[in-house]
């Protein structure tokens, strides 16, 4: 049985690990999808945009293992870690739901994700704007494709319209967490390493209600409670969904296709 | 006069034979990932740009490169990797486009000025029509945005109706 890693607390640090498993746990909960989505080329979809998303967390996650120096690879740091060294926002790693609430969750990240990796091809870290480069062409894509099919949903039957709407009040509840700063976003700030993440929420909001009308839905009210999984207190959810993700690394420690 | 090809000359020639694992119609030339040779002296450097994130195929392309290049006596060689500029669909030779529509994948139109795509709603039948590689009717529909792999999209032709992918101007 393979122990877990220890790791530094350096902000920038903190800064990359929040980007890379929010990436990480949002492609092992829409993977999840695979052989289980309501028609075969969502099927196909999902998988692919979880691939992305995947290829997004290898490739900050490396990066963030360099920043921290103790030598860790993208493997270590996605399989060897114990739970509340994750810094995923909540809403990542809630179970997979329904095909509305899994629509509803990529809107809403998708969204955001865009906005942030616009913001982070400016990084002062070169390695962090190239890989933002890249991401930011695919976040558009995932982004449009999860917004069709929230006004197809919302805008559909009685029954996709009742889902899309709990989906909505339940989703919601965790978006006060993105735009939550913190020390660690004023030093990524100062640094120039990427913004802080609450000055990205008044161009979410406005795409989200774009989005949202197309599909005849209301925009949800404010919330005043503020999920914790940036600070790697997370729900209930979090160690089922990493023990299946974990299972094969500490199984057999260093094991490789 | 006739000079010899120097060996990074020779090499982009190796490299014009390596297929896409995935799109084997096209070589990693004609795909533009490519994107330079540099002769060190004891070792040559193959600079590759991924084309997708999490594109799959891309430590298989590193491989088929170098073997190629060893096989052609042209060894030692190593491949690095260079995210930025990231890969557009733009890099595509004109030729490498043609090679794509005989083989019944529609081409990527260009790719906007900045590259941002404002959301848009496009309905199944896309106001952007996609010409059917096979039978060029302009009268097709998208399927979904995503297709057998990350770059490419389902369409079906309503004139031939046959269904053929799209692949994605990025």
């Amino acid at each position: 049985m393979q122990g877990s890693i220890s790791l530094g607390n350096d902000p920038k640090f903190q800064y990359l690990l929040r980007i890379g498993d929010t990436t990480l746990v949002l492609g092992q909960r829409i993977a999840e999808w695979c052989g289980h989505a309501p028609v075969l080329e969502e099927d196909i979809a999902l998988a692919n945009m979880a691939l992305d998303l995947i290829g997004q967390a290898r490739a900050v996650l490396t990066h963030a293992g360099a920043v921290d120096g103790r030598g860790h690879d993208e493997d270590q740091l996605a399989f060897l870690r114990a739970e509340r060294d994750y810094r995923n926002v909540t809403l990542a790693e809630l179970p997979r739901g329904d095909f509305a609430f899994t629509v509803v969750r990529n809107t809403i990240v998708a969204t955001f994700l865009k906005l942030l990796w616009e913001k982070l091809a400016d990084s002062s870290d070169a390695e962090l704007a190239a890989i933002a480069g890249k991401a930011v062409k695919e976040a558009r894509y995932h982004q449009q494709h999860a917004a069709d099919w929230v006004a197809r949903l919302g805008d559909g039957t009685d029954e996709s319209r009742r889902r899309t709407e709990s989906a909505l009040a339940t989703a919601w509840l965790y978006t006060p967490e993105l735009f939550a700063a913190d020390a660690v976003d004023e030093a990524a700030r100062a640094s120039g390493l990427g913004p802080r993440w609450s000055e990205l929420k008044d161009a979410w909001l406005a795409e989200m209600t774009e989005i949202l009308a197309e599909g005849g839905l209301a925009v949800p009210g404010e919330q005043s409670f503020v999920s914790t999984g940036k600070q790697g207190v997370h729900t209930e959810h979090m160690g089922h969904m990493l023990s299946e993700m974990q299972h094969l690394q500490r199984a057999f420690p260093g094991g490789a296709w | 006069m006739i000079q010899a090809a120097t060996r990074a000359e020779r090499a982009w020639r190796v490299l014009d034979g390596v297929p896409d694992p995935e799109v084997p119609a096209l070589s990693v030339r004609d795909l533009g990932i490519v994107r330079d040779v540099i002769d060190h002296g004891e070792t040559l450097e193959v600079v590759l740009t991924p084309t997708y994130s999490g594109c799959p195929a891309t430590e298989v392309i590193e491989k088929s490169v170098l073997d190629a290049i060893e096989a052609e006596g042209l060894g030692p060689a190593r491949a690095t990797l260079r995210r930025a500029p990231a890969w557009t669909t733009d890099w595509i030779s004109a030729e490498g486009k043609r090679k794509l529509n005989d083989y019944g994948i529609a081409p990527p139109g260009p790719v906007t000025a900045d590259g941002a795509v404002p959301i848009r709603f496009v309905g199944r039948r896309a106001a952007l029509r996609i010409a059917c590689p096979r039978c060029g009717s302009s009268d097709t529909e998208r399927q979904s945005a995503f297709g057998s792999t990350a770059c490419k999209a389902l369409y079906r032709c309503l004139a031939c109706r046959e269904p053929f992918e799209h692949f994605k101007p990025i």
